[in-house]
């Protein structure tokens, strides 16, 4: 099923099949950061990828969102073969990037905009969002003015006003103090919930990531390698008291033996 | 934040920038005058003041007149050095051939001395507003279009990923990213190279000119009326300084959002 303009099996949403990749370095062999990944994600389903730093989970997002090309191995979004950048995948950075020269309302249209809507249309698309996302009033106040975790809710708003098929969030919360970045994931399970979004998350938090997915991906440190998938079955909606199921706990741990260290936790 | 608030703030913000330097000016001054008045005492070394000031309210009219061409100059120089410093930090920006070529070019004009070069303009380019406005253009394009430049590189590196993960182009991720980020380094430029303005339009003249402050100031030299040379100087400090107080004023309608960012610094530094 490699190779070729349309492939994939057909029942997934993104699918990452072999995908190795290395760094060019001077005077010394490549920098192989990624070996073999394989791994794939249904429609709706929510992904979360956790390694410990250097497990290549940056590259592996550069790579979906077609900003690098990989060494080898194929990304398949709805079945198509990712090449250069990508216009099904919409991607939200580390830091929330926001353009303190736009208002919140402009920075949530910037997606549309680079995509030829008129600034005016733009606007009109992403203001019936801002309530849901609580930023109701906010539309023309500028990032300066918004607490960190407002910010971080209208990073995700411009990703998701984007319409594309897989959302890439990168360590979305890690910038966040650990009240505000609770409060975020209660907010983000419910949000999914409500939107079955196609999530690819990236994560440092072992809790975060069991919390939010249906799957934990593990990676090795490097060259990041799948070393176990973890299947999160907690019921869901996922509340406050979801914190607090033994299975919870289980699962936690579950993730911290497949990432191979006890003490020296991520 | 209701808009009387802001004002009331933004007017006791400008008090607070303000007394300072207008006490020093004003002692200044003052010592000037003590010193004018009764140590030297002679109006043809040093006139006080209050003479200048006397001095040159007399002959407004001539002062006006002489003002006018200089700013003339001043302006149209000014104008020329923004637009060339926009497309060229803009070149610069898009191509690295282009940055490489350009920049020590433009780091060797520097070097140039207005006072060598003015009557070499002069000569080619005759008595008229071309060789000033080219003098002026020569003297303040420099900062502007190194600021500019400078600008434009520090737009965040995972900023412009984001960009093309929407799949924006070169050009787009140009117009909405590095030109906003690039604009508070333009204005610290502006402010540099503005008050080089006037000063390259005062000695374009001193080499030949029909009219304007600076062959005023010449004329007035040559017939010993130190008062007036004094009076012309304060002419041209008083339009310098209203002149670098107007980007402030400028910046804040180009930039509103800036003023947000005060406390906490600007968004993406805070990461």
């Amino acid at each position: 099923m490699n190779g070729g303009e349309r492939a994939g099996d057909g029942q997934h949403r993104l699918e990452v099949r072999g995908l190795t990749h290395e760094f060019a370095r001077a005077d010394q062999a490549p920098l192989r950061v990624l070996e073999g990944l394989d791994f794939a994600v249904r429609p709706g389903e929510f992904t979360a990828i956790i390694g410990p730093s250097g497990s290549g989970k940056s590259t592996l997002f550069n790579l979906v969102a077609g900003l690098d090309r990989p060494t080898s191995g194929v990304i398949y979004v709805d079945g198509r073969a990712v090449t250069g950048h990508s216009e099904q995948v919409a991607y939200m950075p580390q830091k929330d990037l926001l353009f303190p020269w736009r208002t919140i309302e402009d920075n949530a249209a910037l997606g549309l905009e680079v995509q030829g809507t008129a600034k005016r249309a733009a606007r009109a698309a992403v203001r019936p969002l801002f309530p849901e996302f609580g930023l109701d009033g906010f539309e023309r106040s500028y990032p300066a003015q918004l607490s960190g975790g407002m910010r971080q809710r209208a990073a995700l708003l411009r990703t998701v006003a984007m319409q594309r098929s897989v959302l890439l969030l990168d360590e979305p919360f890690g910038a966040l103090d650990s009240l505000t970045r609770t409060q975020m994931q209660l907010w983000l399970a419910q949000m999914w919930q409500r939107h079955s979004w196609t999530v690819l998350l990236v994560t440092h938090d072992i809790r975060e990531a069991v919390f939010l997915a249906d799957s934990v991906h593990v990676l090795t440190s490097r060259p990041g390698r799948l070393a176990a998938r973890v299947v999160v079955d907690l019921p869901r909606p996922r509340t406050t008291q979801t914190f607090l199921q033994p299975e919870f706990a289980r699962l936690e741990q579950q993730v911290l033996s497949a990432l191979g260290t006890t003490s020296d936790v991520p | 934040m209701t808009t009387p608030v802001i004002a009331g703030r933004t007017g006791r913000r400008v008090w607070r920038t303000l007394w300072p330097p207008l006490l020093l000016a004003v002692a200044l001054i003052a010592g000037w005058q003590l010193v004018g008045q009764f140590a030297i005492r002679d109006a043809q070394v040093l006139p006080t003041p209050w003479q200048v000031v006397s001095a040159g309210w007399q002959v407004r009219g001539d002062l006006w007149h002489n003002a006018l061409p200089t700013l003339e100059e001043t302006a149209a120089g000014f104008g020329l050095s923004f637009v060339l410093s926009w497309l060229i930090a803009t070149a610069m920006d898009f191509s690295d051939a282009a940055r490489r070529a350009v920049y020590p070019l433009l780091v060797a004009s520097q070097t140039i001395p207005v006072v060598a070069i003015a009557p070499l303009f002069v000569v080619i380019f005759g008595f008229h507003l071309l060789p000033k406005v080219l003098l002026v253009a020569l003297a303040t394009f420099f900062p502007l279009t190194a600021s500019l430049a400078e600008g434009f590189a520090t737009a965040d590196g995972d900023a412009m990923r984001l960009l093309r993960s929407m799949g924006a182009s070169r050009w787009q991720s140009f117009a909405k990213v590095r030109v906003p980020g690039a604009l508070p380094f333009f204005f610290t430029g502006l402010r540099v190279s503005i008050t080089y303005a006037i000063g390259g339009a005062v000695f374009a003249e001193y080499a030949g000119a029909e009219d304007g402050l600076g062959i005023y100031m010449q004329q007035m030299q040559s017939v010993f009326r130190r008062d007036l040379v004094f009076a012309t100087i304060l002419v041209i400090a008083l339009v310098s300084v209203l002149l670098f107080a107007s980007t402030y004023l400028l910046e804040r309608l180009v930039t509103p959002w800036r003023r947000f960012e005060t406390r906490r610094g600007s968004a993406q530094d805070r990461t």
